[in-house]
């Protein structure tokens, strides 16, 4: 009998829906045979536990339902497979040497079109109400993972400076230490490494500013100590290390279109019909799988809540 | 230097069995050690199986130059099956993006070799590769003619550039590495043309002298 693949698989049916639904129970048995009080302890605890590295651990997050329930990556493998170019463009080297990146000061200085631009000390921003968002990253190089970040909205930064009429875009300007970067010693791309977002793709909900991973602050190869995460478009868009953002009313000239035009547009959707030159997009592997089994979906699977944002766009040409 | 038959074979044995060391390892860390192949096993093994064959290319080329620079006649010996693990490695490469990254899917794997310059190329110098492989044995040197068999097998001097190219254009930003076999192979097939030009001068009359002369050769 010749089995029969649907053309577009959702996201949540990629794992079987019982497999979830058992997850949930193994919670709630746990919550019941448990004198542990809030949910969201009880969330956390049945997690399989993961060796952290330890870090400062951040308190008094809250969950969020904007959450996937699919299971998170191991905490190994989200950080030490790393593309953060500063550090080496291979993908264990950032563990090894983004040790030397100086976070602390730090400050990210909020600019350009707004009414009150400012800048923020990071132990500021680190005191804003914090949530987990278990979030699918998809990197254009065809695989992906599923991390829980912890930080808080885009467009609660955005409030505190309030951004005139003329702010269209928002640029990201990430940090650039070429005493402790030795990635920045070749001109691999135009250092400091600057990503851009549309001002409505920037305020929307599902755009954070993150903090931390796994209940603790940010490991630097991961972006320490502040970084974006926009889930529906590929991880490079979502730049780490931040130091600077600027509304304003030209679109940026991102990095990697200054690097590549053809290969790496200003939106970068997620998005299994525009292939990459290098990499067709259809499938995916989710790390640390052998096989890429999982076709890719439109938006990384956010398509219900980001789609109307691109309404009328044509994506193959605005890739 | 001259080595018995018997240092030759086993000679041969060693080098047999250390070309498999990187093939194990995989095998290993795929079955039983998975913190060896890391967070994307699959790009390991692929990008691994990719730098091994293209390591045996190499070393296959370099045989030549060592034996007429260093005098070490007896590489000879070794150089057909040094050969024959760049092919190994190239079709354990191939396969493992055909399962890894397509899954078997056909349909989806014919449009990608054709539409990637990257996969086209490197697609290409395995192919040129299967001829060589095919007519590496001795047999198949007798039937074919010392002259044709040579011929054919001058292949390898498009295959090695096509193999390199394609890990060139494989890569997203950082061209170290391919920079590397690139220059490596580059002094390979330099010392190659330099002889022959030195070849072909020497064949050449003298400035002022007679007319030229039908070559010997021609």
């Amino acid at each position: 009998m010749p089995i029969k693949r649907p053309s577009d698989i959702l996201p949540s049916a990629i794992t079987p829906r019982p497999f979830y639904e058992r997850r949930r129970e193994l919670i709630k048995l746990l919550a019941a045979g448990s004198i542990l009080g809030p949910a969201g302890l009880v969330a956390a605890c049945a997690r399989e536990p993961e060796q952290t590295l330890g870090l400062q651990k951040l308190e008094n997050v809250k969950q969020s339902p904007l959450s996937t329930s699919e299971p998170p990556t191991a905490y190994k493998h989200v950080t030490t497979y790393n593309n953060y170019y500063e550090f080496g463009t291979e993908k264990e080297e950032p563990a090894v040497h983004a040790k030397r990146l100086k976070v602390r000061p730090w400050t990210v200085v909020v600019e350009g079109e707004v009414a009150k631009p400012r800048a923020f000390g990071v132990e500021d921003l680190l005191k804003l109400p914090l949530e987990e968002r278990i979030y699918r990253l998809r990197c254009v190089e065809a695989w992906s993972m599923v991390i829980p970040w912890i930080g808080f909205e885009f467009n609660r930064l955005a409030k505190l400076v309030e951004p005139t009429s003329k702010a269209k875009f928002v640029e990201f300007v990430t940090a650039y230490q070429p005493e402790s970067m030795p990635g920045v010693r070749l001109p691999v791309l135009d250092w400091p490494y600057v990503e851009g977002l549309r001002i409505d793709e920037a305020m929307h909900p599902l755009t954070i500013l993150a903090v931390g991973l796994y209940g603790e602050v940010l490991p630097n190869q991961n972006g320490a100590p502040i970084r974006l995460v926009v889930p529906w478009k590929y991880g490079f868009k979502s730049g780490k290390s931040i130091v600077r953002i600027r509304f304003v009313e030209k679109q940026p000239k991102t990095a990697w279109e200054r690097a590549n035009a053809n290969e790496y547009g200003f939106y970068s959707n997620v998005n299994p019909t525009v292939d990459h030159p290098r990499w067709s997009q259809k499938r995916e592997r989710r790390i640390p799988d052998l096989f890429a089994k999982r076709e890719t979906v439109i938006f990384n699977g956010y398509g219900e809540r980001v789609a109307s944002l691109y309404s009328g766009m044509d994506l193959k040409q605005l890739f | 230097m001259l080595l018995s038959p018997k240092t030759v074979s086993t000679l041969k044995a060693v080098i047999f069995l250390a070309a498999l060391v990187p093939l194990g390892r995989l095998a290993a860390g795929a079955s039983f050690f998975p913190d060896w192949l890391g967070a994307n096993p699959a790009e390991f093994i692929t990008r691994s199986t990719g730098d091994w064959t293209l390591r045996f290319l190499l070393l296959t080329l370099a045989v030549t130059p060592l034996r007429k620079l260093v005098g070490w006649h007896w590489l000879l010996r070794f150089r057909r099956m040094l050969g024959l693990y760049a092919f190994f490695y190239g079709v354990v490469h191939l396969s493992s993006y055909v399962a890894f990254d397509h899954v078997f899917d056909v349909m989806e794997i014919l449009p990608d070799i054709v539409k990637r310059p990257f996969i086209t190329v490197g697609f290409t110098a395995l192919v040129l590769l299967i001829p060589l492989a095919i007519t590496s044995t001795d047999n198949m040197v007798r039937r074919l003619g010392a002259k044709r068999w040579l011929a054919l097998h001058r292949l390898v001097y498009a295959i090695a550039p096509l193999g390199v190219l394609h890990f060139w254009w494989m890569v997203k930003r950082d061209i170290t590495e391919p920079a590397i076999y690139a220059v490596i192979l580059t002094a390979l097939l330099g010392y190659r043309a330099a002889v022959k030009m030195k070849e072909r001068r020497r064949s050449r009359p003298a400035p002022g002298g007679a007319l030229p002369q039908p070559r010997a050769n021609a």
